[in-house]
């Protein structure tokens, strides 16, 4: 597959905001070039080959971390993990000592995980690398949003007008603001459903529906997409406590009937079964695609390699 | 001291609104007289003025001057630099240093460090409660006669209300008054910017507007029943001077002041993770701004202030909720204040009041005029003059401003300390 124009200006992709409908429809193409490639057990050593991929996580992550690791590795990249603990950042190590620390090892793709707002952002301006946002603070998580929407695309055949209603902890969720950004941007109608408390100030500036209720919510959609709710929440006083936010805001049998009968319950992983999903769903076959969304991970993650691979040839 | 003769400028004194082209004599430290056809006296420096402004050095309320505790961000003399090269001769010093000025030893240490930079009147304020910790009340009287100028808890809210009833009623037995950074702490905490639609994409937590008006609220109750006088630094929102103009409208000891960031900027400066612009309180939107403009014009707001707040690289080459709050203002005080003058919105002598008279009279001082007798604490501007704020490139050592690259109309290009050049 060959493009046109730039897919990702600037050479980092650091948020689904800012991307326009042909650079994510794009990606998406590419991505399910690969889930097929995938599936036909080949592989395409030769595209990364002789590039080092360094995963720079400051927050824990197997499933995100693997799911880049494989990317890189059957794309041919050389691929290292540096998981940084707390405890360095303690002593005073700061991001930007990481970021000489990594041009130094002339890192070529940077995959970053950050507990802050902005940190993969601020590692861009001082690396040479290429930087991926796996994940920053509550800001966004662009490749959950193109592994979700690929999933929706090949289970829908489309995502323009689907309802898709995303619930739960939407204040606190990078996943949510991501699939916010991609879906609106792609014409899908977007509802957010949740407590009060857990809906972010100016929600519906983002162009989205918010409920409160979650039956009101899940009428009539065409995709369910739980979030995790974090325990902190608990403590933070948000929500007074996890039997009351599964009776209001767990997916059940019962809210789910509202959707449409063919709606599909996606969930980012990992899952708190009985907090925000009742298990019996979340292993439901003919309803949950959570399997898919990890196998499109995986896809997502080599078509952004790729992307940014080719503008690492072009400015070499 | 030799005497000087400043001529043919447009003298500018906002307390009496003169404004006239003439000739200014300054005598041992003092303004000796001034307007047109003053004799030159024999062996007098003469300055030549024809074309330029010259104004009363400026009254800065508050700033963070680094001094004790935190040298690597500023120091007393390198703030004095940034002052001069800014105009302002009169600079209030906030307590909450490390140590906290809660001591009078520790004010009298500022007053004497003041001196010694022979530039600037440098009045630090005292701890409002020890170590600024919010719990109990300093020792007004005893900080009062070391030389504090009024009691604050600097960056930090006087949380409590009975601590600030008791403030605001014990402070009147001094004739003094109780300076507050008006954020609700409790509904602040852990914010990096003002709550809404910007916050939200970026992911950043937020502080609602109201976190201001209802600190200002629950004070103004408070100086009611005191018959204390409450003093808001840094007001940035419309809810909150709207409760401002009311409690003045009733007659209440109340009074404020804005700083620049808070009329020039709005919340779009942080975009693209720009810590620079992480101030407290955080920038606000457009709204808001425009009516902090409308308060200056209206006189709701009484003075204002360059917030001066000294950071070092490090402490703002951080993701943008661990970044330190806080902008260098010093040098560009006078500046930006002007942008509102050549901008239309405000008067160049109203705008100058709020500079100089007004704070000067808050504070009680005999600064901030250009009239017989006052000190010749002096400002040579050339009121056309344009330039870039440049970090790297301020006077002092605090190189944070949220202003990089703000072009700027209006130059200092002297000032005078009792007589005595400290810039130009």
């Amino acid at each position: 597959m060959s493009f046109s124009f730039p897919i990702l200006p600037g050479g980092h992709l650091l948020a689904i905001e800012g991307l326009e409908p042909p650079h994510i429809g794009a990606l998406l193409d590419l991505a399910e070039s690969y889930a097929l490639l995938n599936r036909s057990g080949k592989t395409q050593r030769d595209l990364l080959r002789g590039r080092t991929l360094i995963n720079l996580f400051f927050e824990d992550s197997t499933r995100t971390r693997t799911s880049f690791e494989l990317a890189g590795k059957r794309l041919g990249a050389d691929v290292i993990n540096m998981s940084v603990s707390t405890s360095s950042v303690n002593k005073g190590e700061t991001l930007l000592d990481t970021a000489a620390t990594l041009n130094a090892m002339h890192c070529d793709l940077l995959v970053v995980r950050h507990a802050q707002s902005g940190a993969p952002a601020l590692l861009s301006q001082k690396v040479s690398a290429s930087v991926i946002n796996a994940g920053d603070g509550t800001h966004e998580h662009p490749t959950q949003a193109l592994l979700d929407a690929l999933t929706i695309r090949r289970r829908k055949g489309r995502l323009e007008g689907l309802v898709v209603a995303i619930c739960g902890d939407v204040l606190h969720s990078r996943v949510a603001r991501s699939n916010i950004h991609l879906l609106t941007a792609m014409n899908a109608r977007v509802r957010v459903v949740g407590p009060p408390t857990l809906i972010p100030a100016e929600a519906a500036r983002l162009g989205v529906e918010v409920f409160h209720d979650m039956r009101a919510g899940l009428a009539g959609a065409d995709v369910v997409m739980m979030l995790r709710l974090q325990k902190e929440r608990m403590t933070g006083g948000l929500v007074p406590s996890s039997r009351e936010f599964f009776r209001f805001f767990g997916l059940d049998r019962e809210k789910l009937a509202v959707a449409r009968p063919d709606a599909i319950v996606m969930h980012p992983g990992p899952m708190n079964r009985g907090v925000e999903i009742e298990s019996s769903i979340a292993d439901d076959p003919e309803r949950s695609v959570i399997g898919e969304q990890v196998e499109m991970g995986v896809a997502c993650r080599m078509a952004v390699l790729d992307v940014l691979a080719r503008d690492l040839r072009r400015n070499a | 001291m030799r005497d000087l003769v400043i001529a043919g400028a447009r003298l500018l004194d906002p307390a009496s609104g003169l404004d006239t082209v003439g000739d200014l004599l300054v005598c041992e430290g003092r303004i000796e007289d001034l307007g047109s056809g003053q004799g030159r006296p024999e062996g007098a420096a003469l300055v030549e003025g024809a074309g330029l402004c010259l104004l009363p050095g400026l009254v800065d309320l508050r700033a963070d001057i680094g001094e004790p505790g935190h040298e690597h961000r500023e120091t007393i003399a390198s703030a004095a630099a940034a002052a001069a090269a800014g105009g302002i001769t009169t600079l209030c010093a906030l307590p909450d240093t490390d140590p906290p000025l809660d001591d009078p030893a520790l004010v009298q240490f500022v007053l004497r460090r003041g001196e010694a930079t022979g530039s600037l009147t440098l009045l630090p304020y005292g701890a409002a409660t020890k170590r600024c910790e919010g719990r109990e009340l300093a020792e007004y009287g005893l900080l009062k006669e070391a030389g504090a100028i009024a009691f604050t808890d600097g960056r930090r809210a006087i949380a409590g209300a009975r601590t600030m009833r008791l403030a605001l009623s014990y402070a009147r037995a001094f004739g003094s008054f109780v300076v507050q950074h008006p954020e609700e702490p409790s509904l602040a905490a852990g914010g990096a910017a003002t709550e809404g639609e910007l916050a939200t994409r970026l992911g950043l937590p937020g502080i609602p507007l109201a976190a201001e008006a209802m600190m200002v609220a629950r004070d103004i109750a408070l100086a009611r029943i005191t018959g204390g006088h409450v003093h808001f630094a840094h007001v940035s929102t419309g809810a909150a001077l709207a409760l401002i103009r009311a409690a003045k409208a009733e007659g209440l000891a109340v009074t404020c002041d804005t700083a620049p960031p808070y009329f020039d900027l709005n919340e779009t400066a942080i975009g693209d993770w720009r810590t620079y612009a992480k101030l407290s309180p955080p920038l606000r939107p457009e709204a808001d701004r425009q009516a902090v403009v409308a308060a200056l014009a209206d006189g709701t707001i009484d003075a204002i202030a360059s917030d001066h707040q000294p950071r070092d690289a490090d402490d703002k080459r951080l993701p943008f909720a661990q970044a330190e709050a806080g902008g260098a203002g010093l040098a560009t005080l006078l500046g930006v204040t002007l942008a509102q003058v050549h901008g239309g919105q405000l008067g160049l002598l109203a705008a100058l009041d709020l500079l100089t008279a007004r704070p000067a009279r808050l504070l009680g001082l005999p600064a901030g005029r250009l009239a017989k007798g006052a000190p010749a604490d002096l400002v040579l501007l050339d009121l056309e003059r344009g330039w870039q704020v440049k970090d790297g490139q301020l006077p002092g050592k605090a190189q944070n401003t949220p202003f990089d690259g703000r072009a700027l109309e209006g130059r200092v290009l002297g000032t005078w300390k009792a007589g005595r050049r400290v810039f130009g």
